[in-house]
């Protein structure tokens, strides 16, 4: 199975595997990260923010009109933050590492 | 003055509009109280454009639709809405409960049926330290009374609807700066392009960035730190209205002594009765071994306690279960 590297509040980084079936809110949500994710992934909240590692910001698909307005309701927003809940994971992200925004 | 009817129902979401049919079938009248300005709830607030695909017989539905629908179908029954207000406070009477809102009104009621989905909307606040020293006296997240900024320096952030509108409101009299982490907005084209002319013409600043920190400085004015691509300035204000949307918090309801699973509200699961007799709990709001938060179990939920319920509005009656497709009486309340 391929690996995701979380970074969560506290700092801990720990790896988890992935499946490419589901997107990257449900993945931390599914293995207990405090993500609130409070809309349930359709966009339309910003509580599941996270920061992409650099490295791969350019390997992901673009964000939509959609996903930026939704930032803008986010705060500590930062060139490499997305919406963990409009990210679709697939075999090519192994080895992601990301990091949960502040609350 | 207290108003007086059977059941009021806190939150008008799916939920809460469905339970308003399912008691009125019954011949129990309902209010139903939210602290938004319109009927729906996060159908309406969330996802209005947005396809639902779980409502059995609507292979999809957006959230707009399903709200106006609903709207339609319990139209018979003459719900009355409190809008605009949350419930504070409940107290119990002989007649049953009383519950009064955060702007006075009070409504009494046998029974209090909560719907309140993932509690109230509330202004999002920034995460800035100290912030709430200042809130209520510099720092507003809802304008009330736009008199107090006359002839005032304020800073206005956020890039939606409720910044924009403001932006271009109080520029009329108030010396307006506009804060946002992009130059691009979401708010509506019309008052994109009407804060851009004001910008052009002068009468408004605008600054790209997300603000930092808060401090007062003298004659009860703020220094406002904010950050653009790690490049930290200040600017000096009367005051600072943050428009981040809004957020879902359980808010009062969590003081009403009812037991609690992690937030939300424990209910049996024959009568959707809470800790306390009187009291019911459905939606996304309740938890029981197995709870799915669908639409579909809320409406499931409001079928089976609206039976309780009639036991407290009629004691000495007997319910006999009825088909709408068969039932004449049934018919006639729903003028069909």
């Amino acid at each position: 199975m391929p690996k995701l590297i979380i970074t969560d509040r506290s700092g801990t980084k720990s790896e988890i595997e992935y499946d490419s079936n589901f997107t990257l809110m449900e993945t931390l949500r599914d293995n207990g990260f405090d993500i609130e994710a409070s809309c349930g992934g359709c966009c339309a909240c910003a509580t599941c923010h996270v920061y992409i590692d650099e490295k791969w910001t350019n390997k992901l698909k673009n964000m939509d009109d959609d996903e930026q307005s939704m930032l803008d309701q986010a705060f500590d927003v930062k060139n490499n933050s997305r919406l963990s809940c409009q990210i679709d994971l697939s075999e090519e992200f192994d080895g992601l590492e990301i990091e949960i925004a502040p609350e | 003055m207290t108003e007086k009817t059977d059941v009021i129902i806190i939150g008008a979401g799916p939920v809460g509009l469905f339970a308003v049919f399912e008691l009125g079938l019954l011949n129990i009248n309902c209010h139903l109280v939210d602290n938004l300005d319109k009927v729906g709830g996060q159908c309406a607030e969330l996802y209005p454009e947005k396809p639902i695909y779980d409502i059995p017989s609507r292979p999809v539905v957006t959230g707009q639709q399903l709200t106006e629908e609903l709207i339609k179908q319990i139209n018979p029954f003459k719900p009355k809405f409190h809008l605009n207000q949350q419930v504070e406070n409940i107290a119990k009477t002989e007649y049953g409960w009383i519950v009064e809102t955060n702007i006075g009104t009070k409504v009494e009621a046998k029974c209090i049926v909560i719907a309140a989905g993932a509690g109230s909307f509330v202004p999002r606040k920034p995460p800035i330290e100290n912030i709430e020293n200042f809130e209520n006296k510099n720092v507003f997240y809802a304008i009330r009374d736009k008199s107090i900024f006359k002839d005032k320096k304020l800073l206005i952030a956020g890039g939606g609807d409720s910044a924009l509108d403001w932006t271009n409101e109080l520029s009329k009299d108030s010396n307006v700066t506009l804060i946002h982490r992009r130059k691009e907005f979401r708010a509506a084209p019309d008052s994109v392009s009407k804060m851009q002319e004001l910008e052009t013409k002068g009468k408004i600043k605008f600054l790209k960035g997300q603000i930092k920190k808060i401090s007062k400085i003298k004659d009860s004015k703020l220094m406002i730190e904010y950050e653009n691509d790690n490049e930290r300035s200040k600017i000096e204000v009367d005051y600072l209205l943050p428009f981040f949307g809004l957020k879902m918090e359980l808010g009062p309801i969590a003081e009403w002594g009812l037991n609690l699973h992690e937030n939300l509200i424990k209910v049996d699961t024959e009568k959707f009765e809470t800790s306390t007799p009187s009291i019911f709990a459905i939606g996304d709001i309740n938890w029981y071994p197995g709870k799915l938060k669908l639409i579909l179990s809320g409406f499931h939920e409001s079928a089976l306690m609206a039976q309780e319920v009639f036991k407290y509005c009629f004691p000495d009656k007997k319910n006999i279960f009825r088909y709408t497709t068969s039932s004449k009486e049934l018919q006639k309340k729903l003028g069909v």
